[in-house]
């Protein structure tokens, strides 16, 4: 039943037969895909999205994973992979959460209702277990229609047995009542998966077939919950009422007298793990002495026989600014750390299951800047590399609430790099510096945040999720995460910051970098009355935020100076890739906007702290 | 009453779900209108946590606020 063809979108032959892995998120899919592709793993991107989908052999079979979803449709991108790769699949393996039969089956059902033969594994029977649930797993199977295999991944119990049931995977018993209306479209469209989700109304398969919309998606649902909470009704018997530790450690992360502390603490590691040891520790071996002191002089010497190197062309590759030296070693030597480092954190936060709950302690505070508690995530990964968070904010859920965070993550989240230089330039000046400096980027978060909530048009969407329960993460899954996620962010960024060099050495060459200084020169000594060199550090902080933050170091300023410099230039525009990403993500006249916004924010913000300073003195 | 006006600890029946997305992602974590759940914990001014079972849910403050609930105590 190969109804829609992926093997142009994935790399498998046309005709093969296809088990697809499908499941909520985080409910161990991966041990299983693992267990049945081996070490054997392509993975590749899925056109049109930002996601990887990873693919291997299981005899004659090809296995293709799919992102964790809730259902099938087209809310966000991994529900649009999800959907192409169940809709062309010739038997599911669908695993399913034992803790979280409710929720879990409803995907389940839903994949019976496509008329794909369907085999459940039964996964986390040792927690459903601790939970006080009796699951009486021959009775679920009869109801679904399928065969149902109890499993624990983890422990890899059950994973033999699922392999070798493959084949006896079958056609369940349908949630469907709109049978007529189903089979009609049916004729239309050719095959059962794509009709199902035509009937649910799925605009980008009713416009593949050219066909009027239809929307039946409320019936269908409410008919498919009544069904999957009468199957629950059924096999599922609780034997003790399951208050234990982790309910409550889950209850009191999200309550703000424990969850505050709790999440200063989470934050603390954070720095500590990635700002002190990844960005001090790691960096100082990967940039200084791999790319700085072994990797460009050799690259310079080899180049530099081929090209002369003060010429145009050798000032591209291989000058101050040169594709193969500054793009090679800040995207490697310092940024590919620093990701993977926030990437692990990320990473555990996710499959622990504490991240949904920071959302949902935080949502409060982002709502009043026009946000939801999920762009925490984003806001977070800000710290770390804000070229990278610009790219998470399409998990948003509206445009309104992307052009808010991408705005903010610009303006006034420093990045790791430039956070290091900044912590070297304010800690000599004492705590009441310090203090004024973390006051006035905060302040102008705030402020900016609660003005383009009130502005910005369109309405930002409510915090709905799922709080899934806490799980220790394992090793293998997180580590698998971190390194798809760093490649991924390599692969997109990566070029990004090629582009950048150029952008700055053509720059630099044409002399419009001294230019932009003299331009400058009279607000720098003007208004925020400092020394008029100060509008260089300005400049290269274009090129790279730390860069810009480094060239103050060498100015003889005054604490007060000090302080108006680097809070001027922590709002200052991002980076020139941060800049380059903002237009990919938005759109060359939003992230003109926001450039200009961020300037004009970050000097009357600097004036305005040169003036309050000396009342404070 | 709305979602927003329930305390701790409360069971409840909603009883109406604004907004059809709304309704479809409510529908697969669980809780359709109709449903009887309770309010596992409230956080001060930010969300409800609406529990079914063992499956919790985060909802944010504005939409409890136009979530209706009748309380069964």
């Amino acid at each position: 039943m190969d109804c829609c063809n992926i093997s142009h979108k994935i790399d498998i032959p046309e005709n093969s037969k296809k088990v697809v892995l499908a499941g909520n998120p985080n409910v161990g899919k991966s041990i299983f895909f693992n267990s049945f592709t081996g070490i054997y793993v392509d993975v590749s991107n899925y056109p049109g999205t930002t996601l990887d989908i990873s693919t291997g052999k299981f005899g004659d079979y090809y296995v293709i994973d799919t992102p964790g979803v809730y259902g099938v449709s087209s809310f966000n991108d991994e529900e649009i992979v999800a959907r192409d790769v169940i809709a062309s699949a010739d038997i599911v393996v669908n695993i399913v959460d034992a803790v979280h039969l409710e929720r879990d089956l409803f995907l389940t059902q839903q994949i019976i209702d496509m008329g794909i033969p369907v085999i459940v594994a039964l996964n986390m029977m040792d927690d459903a277990k601790k939970n006080g649930l009796d699951i009486n797993v021959s009775k679920l199977s009869k109801e679904l229609g399928v065969p149902v295999i109890p499993t624990v991944a983890p422990k890899g119990e059950g994973l033999e047995e699922v392999k070798k049931s493959i084949n006896k995977a079958k056609i369940g018993n349908s949630s469907l009542t709109l049978t007529e209306e189903l089979e009609d479209i049916k004729k239309k469209a050719g095959n059962q998966p794509e009709a199902l989700l035509i009937l649910e109304g799925d605009p980008h398969v009713t416009e593949k077939y050219g066909l009027k919309p239809i929307n039946h998606r409320e019936k269908i649902y409410k008919d498919r919950r009544e069904r999957v909470n009468k199957i629950v009704d059924n096999v599922v018997k609780e034997t003790t009422e399951g208050t234990n530790f982790k309910t409550t450690l889950g209850r009191m992360m999200v309550n703000p007298i424990t969850g505050i502390p709790m999440l200063l603490l989470a934050l603390y590691g954070l720095y500590e793990f990635v700002g002190v040891f990844v960005a001090q520790t790691v960096v100082g071996i990967t940039e200084e002495t791999i790319f700085l002191e072994m990797y460009e002089p050799f690259i310079r010497r080899v180049v530099g026989n081929v090209v002369e190197p003060s010429s145009l062309f050798g000032q591209l590759l291989i000058g101050e600014f040169g594709l193969l030296t500054m793009a090679i070693t800040y995207t490697f030597g310092l940024l590919l750390p620093l990701v993977i480092g926030f990437y692990l954190f990320l990473s555990i936060l996710e499959d622990s299951g504490y991240m949904p709950r920071i959302a949902a302690l935080v949502d409060r505070v982002l709502t009043s800047l026009g946000l939801n508690g999920r762009a925490i995530i984003p806001m977070l990964l800000g710290f770390g590399c804000v070229t990278m968070a610009t790219i998470t904010t399409r998990l948003l859920g509206s445009k309104r609430e992307k052009i808010i965070a991408v705005f903010l993550l610009g303006l006034a989240i420093p990045c790791s790099a430039q956070l290091g230089v900044i912590a070297g330039l304010i800690a000599p000046l004492g705590a009441k510096f310090f203090i004024i400096y973390v006051a006035a980027i905060f302040i102008i978060y705030v402020l900016v945040g609660t003005l383009l909530n009130k502005v910005m048009p369109g309405e930002t969407t409510d915090l709905l999720i799922d709080l899934p329960p806490l799980r220790l993460p394992r090793v293998s899954n997180v580590l698998r995460k971190t390194y798809i996620k760093s490649k991924s962010f390599i692969k997109e960024a990566g070029p990004i910051f090629a582009i950048g060099a150029i952008v700055i050495t053509l720059m630099q060459e044409f002399g419009m970098l001294t230019a932009i200084q003299n331009a400058v020169a009279p607000i720098t000594v003007g208004w925020l009355e400092l020394p008029k060199e100060a509008a260089t550090a300005f400049i290269m902080g274009i090129v790279r935020r730390d860069f810009g933050a480094a060239g103050l170091t060498d100015l003889a300023m005054t604490p007060a100076q000090t302080v108006v410099s680097l809070v001027t230039i922590t709002l200052f525009v991002p980076c020139i890739a941060a800049m380059m990403i903002m237009i990919k993500e938005r759109s060359w006249k939003e992230a003109l906007a926001i450039w200009f916004g961020s300037w004009i924010i970050a000097f009357v913000a600097g004036g305005v702290v040169a003036k309050i300073l000396p009342l404070l003195a | 009453m709305t979602l927003a006006d329930v305390k701790r600890g409360d069971k409840f029946q909603i009883t109406y779900i604004p907004d059809e997305k709304t309704r479809a992602f409510a529908l697969r974590f669980g809780i359709s209108e109709g449903a009887t759940v309770s309010c596992a914990e409230k956080v001060p001014g930010g969300p409800v946590i609406v529990k079914r079972n063992l499956q919790e849910i985060a909802v944010g403050r504005n939409l409890a606020n136009k979530i209706k609930i009748k309380n069964i105590g």
